[in-house]
């Protein structure tokens, strides 16, 4: 910026190429004009995102709570409350200490029925699909691996294929009462409790679905076992 | 086609054209037209999608069904016609040299609460666009209209313009998106139409469909532009 920026030809090329008569230059603009043009738009801009940003996050919060809850209760198949856990430091705790950030810790969920009984515990596990990332919510038994149902919170599989591990029915209902690990066939072998039936022109993504869930069980087992051990210590 | 759209010239590269004949007159400024055929100019004449080819991606991206090649043509419109305002009511005090810059600022604020808004009103369809509303910001249909057209006319002019220009846009995707999910899915709006004994066109939802329907679209739309063309011919005789 300095002050010799305000003198020769202007500064946009195209203007060299027709020059008007001399008598007729484009008025020059001052550079400090310009800045603060800019200047003030972008900070204009950024207070009125800032203020929509503020006055839209409840709501968008409120919704993936929402959300959270809702598929917790479809893969538990309607408990009645439930405990969330937070793993920290390789443990599973209701009340983690201060010092993480609560949202950003790993969580499972504990539901229980009416009378108290445990039915079950839910937990998010996210891997590569065909596409991109399948994050699936997975309800099991802690103390069996058997599983009581999963469902299917994000995923960008092929419209009208992959993306049938979210909305073909036969395939979802299909994992309720199978044990992990599963194995993924083309056809079932009805008295096998760890076969799953693979989604035809889905095979990529319906063996997404069945790794996940192994991984996720052989992950979280063993830490939810240990939780229910000390619990009832 | 093209008689109100302005030259793609700098002003300044027009000869004759400098310096300009009176202090009120803009460069490349549309000719004077009612409101309404403002409005409609952006519906069927200059149709964003099937005339002017603009912002093909979008077109292609979203329009697996209909849900969402709709609330991307409203996301589109809300830009249009509040960027279209701005770019008009600022169109003094924004420098030459500077505007480009200027129309995009306006242009991705207006897409950003557009983005905001969506993902806290309607979450699932926030979700399927996913990156698609904030790469309105790179869609040529609204760099174009501010340069064309709003930087140049009266606020209200801005306003009608953006809006028919948003209508033929979401026109334009609902017709895509409803033959698209009419044919992929055998639903229109989640709502099963062709019932259970439709075997699915799984072509449709995925990109190449979208080419398809695109070039049948582009087809129909030059086939009646033809028809009504010959038959003003005919009158004028």
């Amino acid at each position: 910026m300095s002050p010799h920026a305000h003198h020769g030809p202007p500064s946009a090329p195209n203007a060299v190429a027709v020059t008007p008569p001399a008598t007729a230059k484009a008025p020059e603009v001052s550079s400090w004009k310009l800045l603060a043009t800019l200047a003030i738009g972008g900070a204009a801009a950024g207070l009125l995102v800032v203020a929509v940003y503020k006055a839209t996050l409840p709501t968008v919060e409120k919704y993936a709570a929402a959300k959270e809850a809702g598929a917790v209760r479809e893969v538990l198949k309607a408990p009645a409350r439930w405990d969330t856990l937070y793993l920290q430091k390789g443990v599973l705790t209701r009340s983690p200490t201060a010092g993480d950030d609560r949202k950003g810790l790993p969580k499972a969920y504990l539901g229980f029925d009416a009378a108290g009984n445990r039915l079950g515990a839910a937990v998010t596990a996210q891997e590569p699909g065909f596409q991109e990332e399948v994050l699936l919510m997975i309800g099991f038994e802690p103390s069996n691996g058997t599983l009581i149902g999963f469902k299917v919170l994000d995923e960008k599989e092929t419209p009208g294929l992959g993306d049938k591990i979210e909305r073909d029915t036969s395939f979802g209902s299909q994992f309720v009462g199978r044990v992990a690990p599963l194995k993924g066939v083309r056809a079932r072998n009805a008295t096998d409790q760890s076969q799953v039936q693979t989604i035809t022109g889905a095979t990529i993504s319906s063996r997404a679905v069945i790794r996940i869930i192994n991984h996720a069980v052989e992950r979280w087992q063993p830490l939810l076992v240990a939780y229910e051990r000390g619990a009832a210590q | 086609m093209t008689t109100t759209l302005a030259p793609a010239t700098a002003p300044d590269l027009i000869p004759g054209a400098w310096p300009p004949a009176a202090p009120e007159f803009v460069p490349g400024a549309p000719p004077p037209a009612t409101l309404w055929a403002d409005t409609w100019r952006g519906i069927a004449k200059e149709n964003p999608v099937l005339v002017q080819m603009l912002g093909m991606c979008p077109t292609m991206a979203v329009t697996n069904v209909l849900a969402n090649g709709i609330a991307m043509g409203v996301a589109t419109m809300f830009v249009l016609v509040g960027s279209g305002l701005f770019v008009s009511l600022l169109r003094k005090y924004i420098a030459h040299e500077v505007r480009i810059t200027s129309y995009i600022l306006i242009i991705a604020t207006f897409v950003t609460l557009a983005d905001l808004l969506l993902a806290a009103s309607f979450p699932e369809i926030s979700k399927a666009l996913g990156p698609f509303i904030p790469l309105i910001v790179a869609n040529c249909l609204l760099l174009g209209r501010a340069e064309a057209f709003a930087a140049k006319v009266g606020p209200v002019r801005a306003v009608a313009d953006g809006m028919g220009m948003g209508i033929g846009f979401t026109l334009s995707l609902a017709a895509m998106s409803a033959i698209r999910e009419l044919l992929g899915r055998g639903s229109l709006l989640g709502f099963d139409i062709l019932g259970p004994g439709w075997e699915p066109w799984v072509f449709m939802v995925l990109p190449a469909g979208g080419f398809f329907t695109l070039g049948l679209l582009l087809i129909t739309a030059a086939w009646i532009d033809e028809l009504r063309r010959k038959r003003r011919l005919v009158v004028a005789k």
